[in-house]
């Protein structure tokens, strides 16, 4: 049965549910992503962030419903990949398959890696050369080639220095912008969340919070979430 | 050999080139050996109700793709135990139900002109896994650098899986005749490791791994019939020649080392 999606959201989640085997992973989620915002995904480790993720995207089985707005096209960027170093196949290649497959003729290679910062001899690199900036940039790269309208992003600055997670940051907020896209990610930086995201939702192994970030990110609610004492500094601009 | 021998073995190995080259990608170098062995019962079958053994061979192969499709969909370790388990006894009962010649033949490959309907087979069907790979290779990659990215671009992961498993085993029944059993994951897997050193990228990696596995393939059928041995062995053993001259340093790689 097709559950109706608000003509402003462009996905709309209930009790969605998740079972590895005797293991409840997610249970009875409900939320929705107004088209143009960006929801961060939060949570302590093994949460299900990255499985919430997969499942979204359809690559795992689950019960409850999960309805995507009519005409949305998914990008997703996921976690770091491990790739053989010496694999090859580069950038170009890379993005050049993707191009193929969405049947795109005239695809503008230069542009794509100018939005994403890429310069063209870093494309030409096997993909398993490149440093962790720039494959994660990379996968964005690879997002935006089928002009998509909703980004999932899973932990894109994980393993990156800290000023590649800045330009990591500015280059999402700039697509969002620019492409009016909407935008799910997963993050363990809290700062960052408070600062990119419309939305947060939090997972922990008991149960799941959803609000904007002011009512949620509270050192009393972010207690229960991480079970600890957790501190974190908003940057203002 | 005849015009029609030769040709089929060079789309053979052009076949066993590309399928080798996603293999070698895809780190399923070890599934070539195991996944071969599963032909053996299928010749011992075909022998036993008088059909012609490539196809007792072709049925086993295809069955053995989709065993290994269906317990991979399940995951986990056992993948790997169920391969060793699963295809060694596969070899056990084939060297049970064919004996003496005609098992030296299924596990070495020589002996015996080809037959019509062999080459007809051959032929079209080397052909059909040549276009499968050119044509669909933008897919395999995406699908090989993550399966979850390869969802999202609308490809259908578990289908491309079981037509790709399909092709290594249907490129496997191909060389079993020039091969056998035991050696036809050689010529899969090992002009790809050396391609895969040559090269960085998807061109180079598909053209090197062609091309090595034709010169491996035309060189040593010449050689073994300049020594009157089966072409098999010597097939392999060009190939592995060539991977060994793939390891001496390059002059880049020799400044780096003594740098």
């Amino acid at each position: 049965m097709m559950a109706a999606v608000p003509a402003e959201n462009a996905l709309e989640v209930n009790d969605l549910s998740v079972h590895f085997g005797v293991t409840q992973v997610l249970k009875d989620l409900s939320f929705g992503v107004a088209k143009g915002s960006a929801l961060a995904i939060i949570g302590p480790n093994g949460a299900g962030k990255t499985v919430l993720l997969k499942t979204l995207i359809g690559s795992l089985p689950h019960s409850g419903s999960m309805h995507w707005a009519a005409g949305v096209r998914i990008g997703y960027v996921p976690q770091k990949l491990d790739l053989e170093r010496d694999i090859p196949i580069t950038g170009i290649d890379f993005l050049k398959a993707r191009a193929a497959v969405a049947h795109r003729a005239t695809f503008d290679m230069p542009s794509v890696l100018t939005l994403v910062g890429i310069p063209l001899e870093v494309a030409q690199r096997p993909i398993g050369a490149m440093s962790g900036g720039q494959f994660q940039r990379l996968l964005i790269a690879f997002a935006l080639v089928a002009d998509p309208n909703v980004l999932l992003l899973d932990e894109p600055t994980a393993g990156v220095d800290e000023p590649g997670q800045e330009q990591i940051n500015e280059l999402v907020r700039r697509l969002r912008k620019s492409q009016s896209l909407t935008v799910l990610f997963i993050s363990h930086e809290l700062s960052v969340v408070y600062q990119y995201a419309d939305n947060v939702l939090c997972l922990n192994n008991k149960r799941a919070w959803f609000g904007p970030p002011s009512t949620i990110l509270t050192p009393e609610s972010l207690r229960q979430i991480y079970g600890g004492k957790v501190s974190y500094h908003i940057h203002e601009h | 050999m005849s015009t029609e021998s030769l040709l089929l073995s060079i789309t053979m190995a052009v076949a066993a080139g590309l399928v080798g080259s996603f293999a070698v990608m895809r780190r399923m170098s070890l599934a070539a050996d195991p996944l071969s062995h599963v032909a053996l019962p299928g010749i011992g079958i075909a022998l036993a109700l008088h059909i012609h053994p490539v196809f007792g061979a072709v049925i086993a192969l295809v069955f053995g793709a989709l065993l290994v499709w269906v317990v991979e969909e399940r995951g986990g370790a056992t993948t790997e135990s169920v391969i060793g388990v699963v295809f060694s006894a596969a070899l056990a009962i084939g060297s049970i139900m064919t004996t003496g010649e005609d098992l030296i033949e299924a596990l070495f490959g020589g002996a015996g002109a080809l037959t019509w309907s062999e080459k007809i087979f051959g032929l079209l069907v080397a052909n059909a896994i040549v276009l499968f790979i050119i044509v669909f290779r933008n897919s395999l990659v995406i699908m090989m650098v993550s399966p979850d990215i390869a969802r999202t671009a609308g490809i259908n992961v578990r289908w491309f899986d079981l037509l790709y498993l399909e092709c290594f085993a249907l490129t496997i029944a191909l060389g079993l005749r020039y091969l056998g059993v035991l050696l036809m994951g050689a010529l899969i897997i090992i002009p790809a490791a050396t391609s895969k050193r040559l090269s960085h990228d998807l061109k180079s990696m598909l053209w090197f791994s062609v091309m090595l596995s034709v010169i491996s393939t035309t060189l040593g059928s010449g050689v073994a019939m300049h020594l009157h041995r089966e072409a098999g062995p010597i097939i392999v053993l060009v190939a592995t020649a060539l991977f060994l001259l793939s390891l001496i340093p390059r002059p880049a790689e020799r400044r780096r080392i003594h740098g």
